[in-house]
């Protein structure tokens, strides 16, 4: 046994003591002569010295519309592909898995949402889909949800959604459908198998560092727009939730209940259905929870490519300027209405199931009897769906635009009233803080700024970290895309620099008072399940199209989660260690500071990894409305042919980015030593709350 | 003690956990010691060459210090842990031999566990936390409820049937853990440390309730506990372990009278010895002067019970075993023993079994 490693020297409140170590006792690193800071500044001065001495000569600027022969790559590759398509064999499989999902989809959009031909109307109406997931949610998570269901639905449909509505729910439902009959199996083999445990985690959490967006490219070399990539996208981008949290359920159930059931002559098949299936029961159901709010909110993103549902009118109306933000608010409302329908029913179905496990749940008679009225109820709202026209498509209403009108008003309103405000916000930051950034970031010689941000990472995270950031620094210039990236890398440091700011403040004002915690936390927890799709439209509102649309928006998305986590760590340092610090006269500022801080600083780092990745997601997204770089050149990608090549290598380089700064982080986490086991339990994205 | 075939026999049992244990066994690096083996090759000998019987219906418990091995050793007799090294025979059969199938036949019919922290199914009512070793060698549900039930009832938990073990105290839920173990109907229990998650009053209930069950049921029992007053109250014969190597087997008072080395002696210091030692280990030989007025009493009789009758006579005890005189208790070796509580007075006059 190694003894614990003293803690870190800056760390403590007084330095730490040399004379008369206790025997045995590692001793504590020699202090750096010169500290961290010091050399992180070094660092930068040089590094701006460079850059002006570089003045903007070597940046490896490319504009636009140009694309470059290893960018045209991918796009001939994705030509050839297109043209090899009956004879190559994985465009054979591709395809036929795409027909599959078309195919399925297409049978799901004439049930609810799209007219099946002959008839002019889907086979079920909205009543009679208003009915059966009413009758669905009574009877898994009771009637509370239920009615919170009927009117959700009823909400989207008279905003004047109720069509993109049910297509995004198609998409959600099949693709968790698949997902969990890919990742359920393939957890059950983690959670048995300790190799293909340690071969396929490793997997999921890189795919986990990838921001949504840049699953789309890949998938659109070999899929055609349309439903069936959107379905391929949402799975790929759905499946890790599940099968991470399922695996860790099923390897953590207690050694001493398998060894004892084992010692009764259990077989193994019997040990995983009997025993490790039912114990993992209550953390598998959030995963699936965790998997379904994933896929919403892709599927959301999957407007990109043609997916049907809610994402392509957001999508229409954020691209069309500030004069649509009525419209896209309407469409957000939609998706944000259904966002927390799911939540909530699965959250209530999860606890519900526990309860009824238990032998709890009310007198099941009654249950019964009342689902059996209810669903008497729900087949006749069928029938009348599939009898009256009016049942059957969601009448028109006025609702809708009523709606996108006075918030366009209100909109227009605001900004010309506090346009100052926010076009001072707005310059200050720019000037203040996003300008010199960029100016030293993507204005240096792109071999100053590689070099500086392999030193940063190496005093950082230590050679391993130095190692990766070459690695993707490398990539990053193989793409010719180094100019876009850096602006990209850019926003994300702004943005998450300001995500830490305000986590610290909210967090350690949440761990020291219990009433800003309970006002906060479900705000906080909330607004964790909003596709990230959402987050853009007040912000475009008030800023207008631009970077720093993006950043904001980027800001306000990974907010949440960092000042969850800062909170947590704050909360976590033990009272007993508070209350010594403050016998000895600490006042709150110092407590904070040289106690509460320090010793929450492994979920500090945590935050700001989680911060960093939610930001670059985020960022990437703002592409549309005027984010410019990276996220650009993938929209670009998807929409104009010529340049899809440009996309799929933006794309690989926002994954390298992603890499890149989620490795640092984790490097920085894992030196601090502090929690390295949280990192694990982050890697799941959406909605945290549930793990905590 | 009369001559059946053991009912569990470990011959030359050897678990060694780390890579490349079994190239150890035979080799002079399996004579280090733990500590020794562990810094040369990262090695942990758990078990270091054991052999032991255990007769039918007997209580043989196995004790020792945090570490000892105690725990690999009676996993290891159904193979929940592999063994290294070694032979162990149950009811005539080579369980290191047996096939995974036969190992199941074995786990399911022969021989039970009941471990320290329980390991209930938490999802599972009780009767079906029960019924689970019946459940998985196929019984049919009616069948295995009913029988489940007796055994319930059997432990004490009557009218906790539909319970489920989160809402039973800790010496309810290792109530049900018996229970389990006995619905098999095993031959052999054995017991890892069962009651030291229970506090002293529940764990003496529960050690009664073994008692119980025992003189009821007449099970063969392998016991591990690190508790001696548990050992003596439970056991027939003690075997006392050492970082993984048999320090002494013994009866209890044997153990407590004639310690082998000061591990042992270390590990007994704290029991009352009148209320352990019999008063074959406090005669001394009888002699021709000896009053033959006093009471007589056999060889096994604890010293405190033979007490009172002692001290009330004027003659010192006689101490018979086989209808023949073969020692005496004088008032002052008892006084020793009860008030003083020194350990042996003189040396033995005859060798234990
Ligand atoms: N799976 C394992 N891998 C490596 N070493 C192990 C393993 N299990 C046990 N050991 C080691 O074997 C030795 C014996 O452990 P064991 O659990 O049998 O002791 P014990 O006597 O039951 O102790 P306790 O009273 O604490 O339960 C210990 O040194 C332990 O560290
Ligand atoms: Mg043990």
């Amino acid at each position: 046994m190694t003894s614990a490693p003293t803690t870190e020297p800056g760390l403590t409140t007084s330095p730490p003591q040399t004379p008369g170590e206790a025997p045995g006792r590692v001793a504590p690193r020699p202090r750096r002569v010169v500290p961290l800071w010091g050399w992180l500044v070094a660092v930068v001065v040089i590094w701006w010295v460079a850059s002006r001495i570089g003045d903007g000569r070597a940046v490896l600027y490319l504009p636009g519309q140009e694309t470059t022969d290893f960018q045209d790559r991918f796009t001939d590759l994705k030509a050839d592909l297109i043209a090899g398509r009956d004879t190559n064999v994985l465009m054979q499989v591709v395809g036929a898995v795409s027909d599959a999902f078309n195919g399925v989809v297409e049978q799901l959009q004439g049930l609810v949402s799209t007219p099946d031909l002959p008839r002019p109307v889907p086979q079920i109406g909205w009543l009679g889909v208003l009915g059966i997931a009413g009758w669905v949610s009574l009877a898994i998570a009771g009637w509370r949800h239920a009615l919170g269901t009927m009117a959700s639905l009823a909400a989207v449909g008279l905003l004047g959604y109720w069509v993109d509505g049910m297509d995004t729910l198609i998409i959600t439902f099949f693709s968790v459908a698949v997902s969990l009959a890919l990742g359920l199996p393939l957890a059950v083999w983690m959670g048995t198998s300790r190799r293909v445990n340690a071969v396929v985690t490793p997997v999921l959490d890189v795919l986990q560092t990838f921001p949504a967006f840049v699953y789309l490219a890949p998938m659109a070399l070999f899929f055609s727009l349309g439903p069936a990539i959107a379905v391929a996208v949402t799975v790929l981008y759905a499946l890790p939730p599940v099968v991470r949290i399922s695996a860790h359920a099923l390897r953590s159930v207690s050694e001493t209940t398998i060894e004892a059931t084992t010692s009764l002559g259990q077989t193994g098949w019997q040990r995983l259905i009997k025993v490790q299936l039912p114990m993992a029961r209550p953390s598998i159901i959030v995963g699936v929870n965790q998997t379904m709010m994933a896929a919403l909110s892709i599927s959301v993103i999957a407007g990109f490519v043609n997916g049907p549902g809610l994402g392509k009118p957001v999508l229409r109306a954020l691209t069309a300027g500030s004069n649509q933000v009525g419209v896209a608010f309407i469409a957000g409302a939609s998706i944000v209405f259904i966002a927390i329908m799911l939540d909530r029913v699965t959250t209530a179905a999860s606890e519900r199931s526990e309860l009824v496990a238990r032998g709890g749940g009310g007198n099941r008679r009654t249950h019964r009897i009342v689902l059996a009225v209810a669903g008497a109820a729900a087949l006749v709202s069928v029938y009348v769906s599939r009898t009256y026209f009016s049942f059957a498509e969601f009448p028109d209403t006025e609702v809708g635009p009523k709606v996108a009108e006075a918030v366009q008003s209100a909109t227009d309103w605001t900004t010309s009233h506090f346009s100052g405000l926010t076009t001072g916000v707005q310059e200050t930051v720019t000037t203040v803080f996003i300008n010199p950034l960029q100016d030293l970031v993507a204005g240096s010689p792109w071999f100053v700024t590689g070099l500086a941000l392999i030193v940063l990472s190496q005093l950082l995270a230590g050679w391993r970290g130095a190692l990766s950031s070459l690695a993707c620094l490398t990539g990053i210039y193989v793409t010719d895309l180094w100019y876009d990236a850096m602006v990209t890398l850019t926003s994300v440091l702004v943005a998450t620099l300001f995500v830490m700011v305000v986590a610290v403040v909210l967090g350690v004002w949440m761990a020291r008072r219990r009433l800003v915690d309970r006002l906060l936390r479900p705000l906080l927890d909330a607004a964790q399940v909003m596709p990230s799709f959402v987050y853009l439209i007040p912000v475009l509102a008030l800023f207008g199209p631009g970077r720093f649309t993006a950043i904001v928006a980027a800001f306000i998305y990974a907010v949440p989660v960092a000042t969850k986590l800062v909170a947590d760590g704050v909360r976590q340092v033990s009272e007993t260690t508070v209350e010594a610090a403050t016998a000895a006269g600490s006042t709150p500022w110092q407590l904070i500071t040289k106690v509460q801080l320090p010793m929450a600083r492994g979920n500090l780092v945590l935050a700001a990894n989680q911060g960093l990745l939610f930001v670059l997601a985020m960022v990437v997204i703002g592409g549309l409305v005027g984010g410019g770089a990276l996220g650009y050149d993938s929209v670009l990608g998807f929409s104009r042919g010529e340049f899809f090549g440009k996309g799929v290598s933006a794309g690989i380089a926002i994954v390298l980015l992603g890499i890149m700064v989620d490795r640092v982080a984790r490097g920085a986490a894992e030196r601090d030593r502090s929690a390295p086991g949280l990192l694990a339990r982050l890697r799941t994205r959406t909605p945290a709350h549930h793990l905590s | 003690m009369s001559e059946s075939s053991p009912a569990l026999q470990v011959d030359g049992l050897w678990k060694i956990f780390g890579q490349r244990a079994d190239k150890v066994i035979g080799t002079p690096d399996a004579l280090l010691s733990r500590a020794d083996l562990k810094a040369k090759n990262g090695c942990v000998t758990a078990v270091k060459d054991v052999s032991f019987d255990v007769a039918p219906g007997e209580v043989f418990v196995v004790m020792g210090l945090s570490g000892s091995g105690k725990s690999t050793l009676v996993r290891c007799l159904t193979r929940l842990i592999e063994p290294t090294a070694g032979q162990i025979t149950i009811d005539g059969e080579d369980v290191t031999k047996a096939s995974e199938s036969q190992l199941r036949e074995l786990r399911r019919h022969k021989v039970s566990m009941v471990f320290q922290h329980f390991g209930l199914l938490p999802h599972r009512q009780v009767i079906d936390n029960v019924a689970y070793g019946l459940e998985v060698r196929g019984v049919k549900k009616a069948q295995r409820r009913q029988q489940a039930g007796d055994l319930v009832d059997l432990v004490g938990l009557t009218g906790y049937d539909e319970s489920y073990p989160d809402q039973l105290s800790g010496g309810m839920q290792q109530r049900v853990g018996l229970a389990r173990a006995l619905a098999n109907d095993p031959a052999i229990l054995l017991f890892d440390e069962p009651f030291s998650a229970l506090d002293p009053l529940i764990r003496r209930d529960m050690q009664n309730e073994v008692v119980r069950l025992q003189a009821e049921l007449k099970k063969t029992m392998v016991f591990v506990t690190h508790d001696l007053q548990e050992a003596l109250k439970l056991g027939d014969r003690i075997l006392i372990m050492r970082d993984g190597e048999i320090v002494q087997i013994g009866r209890p008072a044997e153990v407590v009278a004639r310690p082998v080395d000061d591990y042992v002696r270390d590990f007994v210091s704290d029991v009352p010895r009148s209320h352990v030692l019999t008063l074959e280990y406090v005669m001394r030989a009888p002699t021709p002067e000896d009053s033959r007025e006093g009471p007589v009493m056999s060889m096994d009789t604890i010293v405190r019970q033979a007490a009172q009758a002692a001290l009330a006579s004027a003659h010192p005890v006689q101490v018979v075993s086989d209808g023949k005189l073969v020692g005496i208790v004088d008032d002052d070796a008892i006084l020793r023993v009860v008030v003083a509580e020194e350990s042996v007075p003189t040396a033995p006059t005859k060798q234990a079994v």
